[in-house]
């Protein structure tokens, strides 16, 4: 097939997770000389083992199969997007087509220069200027000099740094620094453009301009765009077609539209984990999961979760719902008992239960609830790890910007001053 | 639906890392402007964080001369081969000062650049040897120091000089060559890099830069010669004043290299496919 953009078969990759001591499957020298001077010894018992009957020990590593048996073609022009939760192997697919690091089992051919964006600004450096840093970021990313020379006009009035060309990007503010790095990539001129998440940082009106691009690029010369983002609104409007990934396999594929919605069901179906169940009250999902899936930091999240009672009448009921990132902290804790008195609900009734949140300044990410009922604090139903809501984009001083380098679980307005005192510190 | 171009029929074919392939070389040709935009960065941000700047390219080569004539010289009184001892140390410290430089960055550099290889894709190979071209700039200064202390003390450099590109394309070659091993090697073994510093160290005394090789006992020479910085300094040293010798040393010293160079390059092959896995 002549129109075949990326054609992938099989492609399998599996990670090592390293016994003790370093990560990612590092080594220490000295342990790799301590154990082939140890060898003969190990050999020689195993053999002596072996005769004696007893199974000998083999040197094991813990394993994980990030993405398994993944096949699929993408034709040139398309647009396909690639959803999953966290950990479903999106990122290690986007890595293996971009050439980052090697499957383990499989094959894929690509037909045209791709470029991915796994990232903005890959590769800038603080102390060069901008000039200098469009020059070597796109480099990096692939192009060459005369290409970028030819294109820098157009990338600077797109990232609109025109005044702060010539100062080192240490001192832009967040704002310019991600304009210019996603300028530079998206003026890559690229047959298959592979970008992962990058549109959840910038303003919206950049984010606009940025999807203005990538939409004009590829609808007018044909280009191929292979997507990853958890923003399914975003999603659904550009791409054409989706797979949904789970526990690295294509579990979905077809109409953007249609993959979607298998992922929501898939979230609020399957995933989370009851660990307290009872015949008098039931867990029957969240009910307004796809509203929110595209949240600022700084919006009201309400979250409406639908419960139904068993044969006998409930009262005295506390109902706490715990928020956790996806590093599994808990970033907010809600108490009804705070709010108000215990709570009643007749039997055989489904009920909804409305939590909202205000304004809770949460950092850009996955984010999950734990859901608790009691009643006279007797434990009836407790779920957890259920995917709630997605936070795309961070407001900070009610500009929404990225806050790259900012750490910690949420981002707060704060405010400070310096006030110096009379006198000279001996 | 229009296919465009020609151009896209460039295929590219995915597959689990094994060994060297025809289109890794290609690949590397095909990013060559990456490796001196990287050199460039480096360069750049080197001269414009540190004050002292290009200053700095000659306190190292230029201190350690002093020590080298208050001991080996003053006290030791080694043989300088008729030169002025702190120019005879001198002329052996400026390419060996490049040598130390440019295996320490080359060593390390995948592990410094890490942030780049886990996000994007181009030839690896491209970090190492950016690092180990890196420090010829220094090496330049370094060079001219060289020719202002022989004109200081009264010695007219000859034209034989233009011999030192010779030496130092073997300098590079080696600096790259262990750089290759050991920056592959490091990813994998990170306790790599606290044994570097000692081999270089090592290494310095190993060659001839505060002594000449006339003083190592002739059933040694062999065995000197495997070092294939001996060769070099020698050779650099006496192309200054006059016609270098090539003696049967620098071929010994050419072929190590070689060798080094060409199993380095295989080896970083074998593993560049799954680099990002282990950062």
């Amino acid at each position: 097939m002549d129109d075949v953009a990326i054609s992938a078969r099989a492609i399998g990759k599996r990670y090592r997770i390293a016994r003790a001591g370093g990560a990612n499957g590092t080594e220490m020298l000295r342990d790799a000389i301590a154990n082939t001077a140890r060898l003969p010894f190990r050999i020689a018992r195993q053999v002596l083992s072996r005769s004696n009957g007893v199974t000998p020990m083999l040197p094991s590593h813990d394993e994980f199969w990030a993405l398994r048996n993944v096949t699929f073609d993408v034709k040139h022009g398309e647009r396909v997007g690639i959803i999953g939760r966290n950990g479903a192997g999106k990122s290690t697919l986007l890595k293996i087509l971009s050439r980052i690091t090697a499957p383990t089992v499989g094959r894929a051919l690509v037909r045209g220069r791709l470029a991915s964006l796994l990232e903005v600004g890959t590769g800038f450096h603080q102390e060069l200027s901008g000039r200098e840093n469009i020059f070597l970021n796109g480099a990096i990313l692939g192009m060459k000099r005369r290409e970028i020379e030819a294109r820098f006009d157009e990338i600077v009035s797109f990232a609109e740094v025109d005044r702060f060309l010539d100062m080192p990007v240490k001192f832009y503010s967040s704002g310019m620094y991600v304009r210019l790095a996603f300028a530079v990539a998206a003026h890559l001129d690229p047959d298959i453009l592979v970008i992962d998440e990058v549109l959840a940082v910038g303003d919206a009106a950049f984010q606009k301009k940025c999807l203005g691009k990538m939409n004009s690029v590829s609808r007018s010369d044909g280009r191929t765009l292979l997507f990853v983002t958890h923003n399914l609104s975003l999603l659904e409007a550009i791409c054409d077609r989706a797979y949904l990934l789970s526990e690295g396999r294509v579990v979905t594929s077809g109409r953007t539209s249609d993959v979607v919605r298998a992922y929501l069901a898939s979230t609020s179906a399957a995933g989370h984990n009851a660990r307290i169940r009872s015949d008098a009250l039931h867990w029957r999902g969240l009910l307004n999961a796809c509203e929110l899936n595209d949240l600022r930091s700084d919006n009201d999240i309400t979250m409406e979760f639908e419960l139904e009672t068993g044969e006998r009448d409930l009262a005295g009921l506390d109902i706490d719902v715990a928020v956790h990132n996806s590093k599994d902290e808990i970033v907010v804790h809600a108490m009804s008992r705070v709010v108000g008195p215990p709570l009643s609900l007749p039997r055989r009734r489904r009920a909804i239960v409305s939590y909202t949140i205000k304004s809770p300044k949460l950092m850009p990410g996955e984010y999950y609830v734990s859901f608790y009922v009691a009643d006279y604090e007797r434990p009836l139903l407790w779920v957890e790890n259920v995917p709630a809501f997605t936070v795309t984009a961070a407001s900070y001083f009610g500009v929404l910007e990225v806050i790259s380098g900012i750490k910690g679980p949420i981002v707060p307005e704060f405010a400070m001053s310096v006030t110096q005192a009379a006198g000279v510190a001996s | 639906m229009s296919v465009p171009a020609a151009e896209v029929q460039r295929e590219t074919v995915i597959e689990p890392a094994s060994r060297i392939a025809p289109r890794d070389v290609a690949d590397v040709w095909e990013y060559r402007e990456l490796l001196w935009f990287l050199i460039w960065r480096d360069v750049k941000v080197r001269y414009k964080q540190t004050v002292i700047g290009a200053a700095w390219a000659l306190i190292q080569p230029v201190a350690t001369t002093v020590v080298f004539s208050m001991s080996f010289g003053r006290i030791g009184n080694m043989p300088s081969e008729g030169l002025p001892y702190p120019l005879f140390a001198l002329a052996g410290l400026v390419p060996w000062s490049y040598f130390s430089a440019a295996v320490g960055a080359g060593s390390s550099a995948l592990i410094a650049n890490q942030q780049l290889i886990n996000k994007v894709y181009f030839p690896r190979v491209i970090i190492p040897l950016a690092s180990v071209l890196t420090p010829l700039v220094d090496f330049a200064i370094g060079l001219v120091l060289l020719v202002v202390a022989f004109l200081w003390f009264g010695i007219v450099p000859s034209l034989h000089m233009i011999w030192i590109a010779v030496f130092m394309v073997l300098a590079i070659a080696t600096a790259a060559a262990v750089s290759l091993w050991v920056s592959a090697l490091s990813v994998r073994y990170r306790d790599i890099r606290y044994v570097l510093p000692f081999v270089t160290q090592f290494w310095l005394f190993a060659s001839p830069v505060a002594y000449p090789s006339s003083v190592i006992a002739p059933r040694w020479r062999e065995w000197f010669a495997l070092n294939p910085l001996a060769g070099v300094i020698e050779g650099f040293r006496s192309a200054i004043v006059g016609a270098p010798a090539v003696t049967p040393m620098l071929w010994l010293s050419s072929i190590t290299v070689a060798l080094l160079f060409v199993s380095g390059l295989a080896y970083f092959f074998r593993v560049q496919g799954t680099l990002a896995d282990r950062l």
